[in-house]
């Protein structure tokens, strides 16, 4: 080893404390029970461990409204994700080949709108939406998750990169239609490219904050943020009561975590090369 | 003319249907991206365009306002306020993000094992977490009851600043923006990274240039478009800063008011006093605001290369 890694390495260790301080702390106070959470010594140690009997009361708490926003959660991320996924890699490989005419000026459009800032649109769109009815709907929420620019752009630099024109034509030749050349030759070509796009779209919808927030009124419609947003509040407002439901807050931001960061460590090599791609050009 | 002209000629026949329908079929994989971006993009852009040039009374019913809306917006001092917060937020927690991405990278670039190979993870971590969640969680720390910050500063008989005071909200809010978004930014550039020819550093390192040489002369202008892109991204989010100024609203006593950022206080003229007309109008101020800024930056970035070329 050489020496000059050694200051590399501790820059690195440091880096690890400072990005793992709020989690680490957030997984030693799920453990601790409202006397020992407000005790005022050691937030950082453990002090008794009630793990197991916050999970039960974050469950049962309000009638388990926990859970149904665990499952809201898991289902917005589901249909907004893999549904923006499969409609940006259709468009992507749309883009990317075949040319027809009008090609260059609408994806400069849909490129000049990565700038447009999101939040210009959920005023309107709310409106929009209340003209049709789907208002405080599971719909409010899904079907604006479906657009994603940028995916399309990632998906088209990747389309560009690893499928080849001339295995499209070979297929063409051997009479594939142009549905099934997709299906069977590109997109296995471009599997890492689209999980990159699955991941960053499940993230986004699942930690999506202001259009839920502004969609929906109903808390049984809530997914987790618009929830444990809810709960804050209430927390913050009411002193008594306030206690217990902080415990309740905090175990609850634990299990909202464990699923993406699961998610993440288990297909990291798809993503880091997926990203990679989109990066480069 | 000529195109419809080769198209109905029959001698030609195959080829020429081949590349019609290769036409149709690009429209084709394209469509259902296009109904949503019209649906939800282009449709309540031109419907919020539309809603901001009137305005509601209570009296008067629905005039037309033409800009007196926008002329209102920038002369509002909430809006002037929230807009002053954010651009100057930006010019801080921008280049402070890139630093510690930039650093993160070339050191992982580096540094092979165990240790690197968990860095990458922890680094990037954050962004696995919902953004409300990781505002909350910096909240709890900085919390005088039960956050770890007061309770070492008791122990050394001090007393430790509340990091959502009025004073000193902005090195709060600052600390949480840079520790959710810099992973992500870092593995962007760790990926460029890993994308150059290392042949590269090996002929530098035959012409004698240093580790640190290498970093800054070669890898750094290497990832440059990497880096554009990172920018720009980030500037388009913390212009149009909401979810943790208002997750952490509660817990702040006040210091975060209704019109702390621009898209703050849009969203309470809308949701809570129903003047969805003005709102729209401050919505779109910003978003040309943001429309300009980036515009500028493109402009002044351009000769090193960007997303756009």
């Amino acid at each position: 080893m050489r020496p000059r890694h050694v200051g590399a390495k501790l820059l690195l260790l440091a880096l690890c404390g400072y990005f793992l301080v709020p989690v680490w702390w957030l997984l030693v106070a799920s453990t601790k029970n409202a006397e020992g959470l407000f005790s005022g010594s050691g937030a950082l140690w453990f002090n008794g461990f009630h793990l197991v009997g916050n999970l039960r009361d974050l469950f049962t708490f309000n009638n388990g409204e926990f859970v149904r926003w665990l499952g809201n959660s898991v289902l917005y991320a589901l249909a907004g994700g893999i549904g923006c996924t499969v409609i940006s890699v259709l468009a992507g490989y749309g883009f990317a080949k075949y040319t027809f005419r009008g090609r260059n000026p609408v994806f400069a459009l849909v490129l000049g709108s990565v700038m447009v800032p999101l939040t210009a649109l959920v005023i309107p769109t709310f409106v929009l939406m209340s003209n049709v009815g789907l208002i405080d709907t599971i719909w409010a929420v899904i079907l604006p998750s479906l657009l994603s620019p940028f995916a399309v752009y990632l998906m088209r630099v990747y389309a560009a990169a690893s499928v080849p024109d001339e295995l499209l034509d070979a297929a063409r030749i051997d009479g594939a239609g142009e549905l099934r050349t997709f299906v069977r030759v590109a997109l296995p070509l471009m599997r890492p490219g689209v999980i990159t796009v699955l991941l960053l779209s499940i993230v986004t919808t699942w930690n999506n904050y202001f259009l839920p927030l502004t969609m929906l009124s109903s808390s049984k419609l809530f997914p987790l943020p618009v929830g444990i947003g809810l709960w804050t509040q209430l927390a913050s407002s009411n002193n008594a009561g306030g206690q217990s439901l902080w415990n309740l807050i905090i175990v609850g931001s634990l299990v909202s975590i464990v699923p993406l960061i699961v998610a993440f460590l288990t297909l990291q090599k798809y993503w880091q090369g997926g990203l990679a791609v989109g990066s480069l050009k | 003319m000529t195109m419809a002209v080769t198209l109905e000629a029959p001698p030609v026949v195959s080829a020429v249907r081949t590349k019609r329908r290769h036409k149709k079929t690009g429209w084709l994989f394209i469509l259902p991206f296009l109904i949503v971006f019209v649906a939800f993009l282009l449709a309540p852009l031109l419907y919020a365009g539309y809603l901001s040039l009137y305005t509601k009374g209570l009296a008067t019913g629905t005039t037309f306002a033409g800009f007196d809306n926008y002329t209102r917006a920038f002369g509002d001092p909430s809006f002037r306020k929230g807009l002053w917060f954010v651009l100057k937020f930006s010019a801080v927690v921008i280049p402070l993000q890139i630093v510690v991405a930039l650093v993160a990278a070339l050191v992982l670039d580096e540094v092979t094992g165990r240790l690197a190979r968990f860095s990458r993870l922890v680094i990037f971590l954050p962004y696995a977490i919902p953004v409300v969640l990781g505002a909350l969680m910096w909240g709890f720390l900085y919390s005088p009851s039960f956050g770890p910050i007061e309770q070492i500063a008791t122990a050394f008989d001090v007393r430790a600043p509340f990091l959502l005071s009025q004073g000193n909200i902005f090195y709060g809010l600052l600390n949480v923006v840079t520790w959710q978004w810099s992973g992500y930014y870092m593995i962007i550039i760790y990926a460029a990274l890993r994308g150059i020819d290392s042949s590269i550093y090996e002929a530098a390192r035959i012409d004698g240039a240093s580790a640190r040489q290498i970093a800054f002369r070669i890898k750094v202008p290497m990832v440059s478009s990497a880096l554009v892109l990172i920018l720009i991204f980030s500037l388009i989010g913390t212009l149009q800063f909401f979810t943790e100024p208002q997750i952490l609203g509660p817990i702040a006593n006040g210091s975060v008011t209704p019109d702390f950022t621009p898209n703050i206080y849009a969203y309470y003229l809308a949701f809570r006093y129903a003047q969805f007309n003005y709102a729209s109008a401050i919505s779109f101020s910003l978003g040309f605001v943001v429309f300009l800024v980036v515009a500028i930056f493109m402009v002044a970035t351009r000769k090193r290369g960007s997303l756009f070329t």
